[in-house]
């Protein structure tokens, strides 16, 4: 295989290995937010809760930042027409997810009622919003948007942002999203906070589990019966990365199954998934926390490499102009720009796993409720 | 056809955003550095007050913290949300250094701040002290990697256009990275933190002085800051000569403009205009008042060498602007032929390229190839025209900076020479400048910026790409929708920052004779960790 072939398709299952990160990451913190009311009764109760990933928030979210930012380098393209495509929602995500740093930071420094409160309901659109964008852009994705590119590279959207909120398939997305993330955040309470919080973050955590998995398996047969994209004229894989003078593509019901019917064994993907959704709130409630936690991100790991193998080569196909859609072949950096990226992925990836987990080390065991009251430092 | 609303919103969006976010930013760059200091003398001495030092700058540091997080995630994803011609045209280089941004120094300085603020009972004096380093490393690498990536767009190098992908492509890292202007606005900025941080320790502890409040404490913190705050803000004006010499050599229609020079100086005897009011309209002054020889060498760091105007730089322009329009209709012509001709038309103009994307906002109906022979003369002048940035609003803004600058050396020298001397409560007066000079190194950042981006216009890379080419094509009612929604949120941010930054700042630290301190015993009161598990020491 040509470098630049293989670099653009390293580059794309790293876009799912940081893909499913934020999910398990980013997702475990605003489940842990979501659920926050739901959770502490009082006061004390609530801010065991934030504490239990107080020292971690701010690391995880940065799996969204370098989302953004890796993105942006190894595609592109994808950055500049996904984002802008998505302008409404890609703001509400915004003006939403930029209320938790000051939630976490601000709500425990006044002791008002109101004040705090208010910040409890921050906590919860500030998951829930998201989460719930980032699993109905996989909705989107799925059943392609509608852009087309101009000679210089610039897109122009043709269809209204209401569709990508009020579409059905998107919207069994966005809740699947939502429910995967109450799993890793209840299960992150279980393990690090007393009862009854970490009861009450059980039986959230099973339900947001099961639920998932069946919203997986709805959303699994309505993807093999939707219309997915096909290139109907061959592709070189080495092209120059642009989306114009690109062959053919056809829209074709059951295509998302092509790389499964092709390749049987991928479909241990999904059910590695599935396994997970399933495994996992039953490993809970026997009690086994920790690995209900790793069941979780195994969830995440399936449901992101699910879509991913389904689309592949496809990143953001076009209903409008499907020649024009976005393609791991078309859409990416140069060879150049990948090389350097992965060296530096290379080097600082081991880096990062291993002061985080010196990170959650450091601070491991169950956060004390009764004395979270004197402690100047907490949250 | 680009429309010109949605590009002027979403420049102001931008601005107002990246502003915003750089309220903030500064201090966190400087304090955390302070901190570090102040922990160090506390794990060297053993002093307890410097360990009280740390955790007070600390938690104020926190509050601030937050909305540099906040403000930079808007920052990461406005790119792709509103410039997506110009996120497709650089990404694959410009994306790059935020990706190893996030990379090397998010994932750094936001893993330990958590350890830094949690981990005082956890860790050993050592691993603390190490832990608060690492998130002063990391502030400031993020600042190195994201002023690279500006840099790129003030003078693009390691790149170069390609007609096949329709996009400059990466082509050296190491230009990229030691590219001469952005190695002189990465030093420039992060000291211009350091500068923030030590205003602010400084009038905070000015605060308790002047009260009589947490004395020992506010003295020393005091002393710290103002010998801190002076070395920094004479690396700050010596490297901001640095960078005003890379703009003459890199930038010169930023340079004419910041300096207001209409016509090419003639050295040595051109004056330096302390004041003027520079007329955009008419290209020149209602009134100037200047200080004769000092120009030259201020700016060329040399007697001879005269410094080009801004009507001249206008004239030079023009012929790129010819050869650019040919540039982009080859350009066109090859995105739908492929044919070699039309690529070595292109090849023929290609470095006037960004001149020709230029024009189009001047050409009938945005489209190069409707110019006829007689738009020619009329769509070259406008063109020329735009080319300088507004004068007006660059030569006040660094004159601005520039006072600023040389006042706080002043403020810095009187306070660190008092309190090196311990006369300071017999000077009230520099304490109450101290404190209310709180504000003004981060005045001064912000105007340093709109000289930065203002001058770089109408570029968005310079000679390149253009800035209204940039844009994404929204709808004004997007636009409105979201600036709106930050101007909102961003207000209800503020109020609640300045709040408790007052609130905390008045508690003041946990120091101290508690008959000094009545309000001691609340936030800042020492207690247990909230962790169970096995404790340090
Ligand atoms: C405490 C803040 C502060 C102070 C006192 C100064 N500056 Fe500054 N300046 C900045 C903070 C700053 C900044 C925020 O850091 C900027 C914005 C962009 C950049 O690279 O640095 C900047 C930009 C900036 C630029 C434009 C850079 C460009 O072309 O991109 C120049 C030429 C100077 N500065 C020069 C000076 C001089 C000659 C100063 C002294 C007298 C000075 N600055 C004081
Ligand atoms: C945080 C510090 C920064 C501040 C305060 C700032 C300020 C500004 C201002 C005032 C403008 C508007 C200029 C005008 O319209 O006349 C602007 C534009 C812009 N800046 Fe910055 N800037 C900052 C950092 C950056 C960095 C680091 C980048 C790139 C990495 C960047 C990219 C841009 C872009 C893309 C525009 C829009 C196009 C334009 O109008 O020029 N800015 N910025
Ligand atoms: C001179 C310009 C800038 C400097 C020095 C700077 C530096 C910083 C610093 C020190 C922080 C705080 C901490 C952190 O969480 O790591 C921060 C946050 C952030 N900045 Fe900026 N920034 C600048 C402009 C920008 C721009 C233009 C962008 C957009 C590309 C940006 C993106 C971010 C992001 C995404 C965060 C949040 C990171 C997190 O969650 O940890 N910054 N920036």
């Amino acid at each position: 295989m040509e470098l630049y072939v293989a670099l653009k398709v390293i580059w794309a299952f790293l876009l799912g290995v940081l893909l499913t990160g934020l999910a398990v990451m980013v997702g475990m913190d605003m489940g842990v937010g979501i659920m926050l009311r739901f959770v502490g009764r009082s006061d004390l109760e609530r801010r065991a809760a934030l504490n239990a990933i107080g020292p971690h928030w701010d690391g995880n979210q940065v799996w969204f930042v370098l989302g953004g930012g890796a993105i942006f380098a190894a595609f592109p393209t994808l950055y500049a027409t996904s984002f802008s495509t998505f302008y409404v929602v890609m703001i509400l995500l915004l003006f939403s997810m930029i209320l938790r740093p000051l939630a976490f930071e601000y709500r425990s420094k006044l002791d008002a009622g109101r004040w705090r409160a208010t910040w409890d309901w921050a906590f919860l659109v500030s998951g829930a919003v998201p989460m719930f964008v980032f699993g109905a852009a996989f909705g989107n994705v799925l059943q392609g948007v509608g852009f087309h590119f101009t000679w210089d590279g610039q897109y122009f959207q043709d269809e209204s942002f209401i569709w990508y909120v009020l579409n059905p398939f998107a919207i069994l997305c966005g809740l699947m999203s939502v429910a995967l993330s109450l799993y890793q955040g209840g299960t992150m309470l279980v393990m690090r906070t007393e009862q009854p919080i970490a009861a009450r973050a059980r039986r959230i955590a099973v339900a947001g589990g099961l639920i998932a998995a069946l919203l997986f398996a709805i959303g699994g047969i309505w993807v093999s019966l939707m219309k997915g994209f096909v290139f109907t004229a061959p592709v070189d894989p080495a092209m120059a990365a642009t989306p114009l003078n690109g062959p053919s593509v056809a829209r074709q019901a059951g295509a998302w199954l092509g790389n499964f019917h092709a390749h049987p064994a991928l479909w241990a993907i999904p059910a590695a998934g599935f396994l997970g959704m399933i495994a996992g709130p039953l490993a809970l409630r026997a009690g086994f926390a920790v690995l209900g936690w790793w069941l979780g991100a195994l969830a995440s790991v399936g449901t992101i490499f699910t879509v991913g193998v389904a689309m592949f080569p496809f990143l953001m196909p076009s209903t409008t102009a499907p020649a024009q859609s976005l393609t791991v072949w078309n859409a990416s950096g140069s060879a150049y720009n990948l090389t350097w990226m992965l060296v530096f992925a290379l080097i600082f990836t081991p880096a990062i796993i291993a002061y985080t987990g010196w990170a959650f080390r450091v601070m491991r065991g169950r956060v004390k409720t009764d004395s979270i009251a004197h402690d100047e430092h907490s949250y | 056809m680009t429309n010109l609303t949605v590009v002027e919103l979403s420049r102001l969006q931008f601005a107002l955003t990246a502003l915003y976010h750089f309220l903030f930013v500064p201090l966190t760059l400087g304090l955390s550095v302070i901190l570090a200091a102040m922990e160090t003398v506390y794990v060297i001495t053993g002093k307890p007050i410097y360990k009280d030092m740390t955790q007070f700058w600390g938690k104020l540091f926190g509050i601030n913290f937050a909305l540099g997080v906040a403000t930079g995630l808007t920052m990461e994803f406005e790119f792709g949300t509103n410039w997506s011609m110009y996120s497709h045209f650089v990404g694959d280089v410009f994306g790059t250094p935020l990706a190893i941004e996030g990379l090397m120094a998010f994932f750094l300085e936001s893993t330990f701040v958590g350890l830094m603020i949690f981990g005082w009972d956890r860790l050993s004096r050592p691993a603390h002290l190490a832990v608060t380093y690492l998130v002063a490393l990391g502030s400031n690498l993020s600042a190195l990697w994201i002023l690279i990536a500006n840099g790129f767009m003030q003078y693009p190098v390691g790149a170069s256009f390609d007609p096949d992908t329709m996009r400059m492509q990466f082509t050296s890292l190491y230009d990229l990275i030691f590219s001469e202007d952005a190695q002189a606005k990465f030093v420039h900025t992060s000291i211009a933190g350091f500068v923030c941080a030590a205003m602010f320790v400084m009038g905070i502890s000015a605060y308790y002085l002047l009260g009589k409040r947490h004395r020992a404490f506010a003295a020393r913190s005091f002393r710290v800051a103002a010998l801190f705050g002076l070395i920094s803000t004479l690396a700050v004006i010596t490297l901001g000569d640095a960078l005003g010499r890379s703009d003459y050599l890199l930038q010169q229609t930023k340079i004419a403009a910041i300096e207001g020079l209409w016509h090419t100086t003639r050295p040595p005897y051109e004056p330096w205009k302390l004041v003027a009011l520079p007329d955009d309209a008419t290209q020149s002054d209602v009134f100037s008042i200047g200080l004769p020889y000092v120009l030259t060498p201020l700016v060329t760091h040399s007697f001879t060498e005269p410094i080009p105007g801004i009507i001249e730089l206008e004239q030079e322009a023009r012929p790129k602007i010819v050869n650019g329009i040919q540039a982009v209709l080859a350009l066109q012509d090859y995105a739908r032929t492929r044919s070699p001709e039309a690529l070595a038309a292109f090849r023929k103009n290609e470095d006037d390229m960004g001149y020709g994307l230029l024009a189009e906002r001047y050409a009938p109906g945005q489209d190069l190839a409707a110019i006829t022979r007689a738009d020619l003369p009329g769509v070259v002048n406008h063109t020329a025209r735009a080319t300088i940035p507004n004068v007006f609003v660059e030569f006040w803004s660094f004159r601005i900076m520039m006072a600023l600058g040389f006042a706080f050396l002043a403020v810095f020298a009187f306070a660190a020479y008092f309190s090196l001397r311990n006369r300071l409560e017999r000077h009230p007066w520099i304490l109450w400048l101290a404190m209310l000079s709180i504000p003004l190194p981060v005045l001064a950042s912000e105007f340093g910026w709109i000289v930065a981006e203002n001058g770089r216009q109408p570029w968005t890379v310079f000679g390149w790409l253009p800035t209204f080419q940039s844009a994404s094509t929204h709808s004004v009612g997007y636009l409105l929708f979201s600036l709106i929604g930050f101007a909102l949120i961003y207000t209800c941010f503020i109020a609640a920052e300045l709040y408790l930054m007052f609130r905390y700042a008045r508690i003041g630290p946990a120091t101290g004779a508690p008959a000094e301190t009545p309000h001691a015993a609340g936030p800042m009161a020492a207690g247990t960790s909230g962790y169970a598990g096995k404790p340090w020491q």
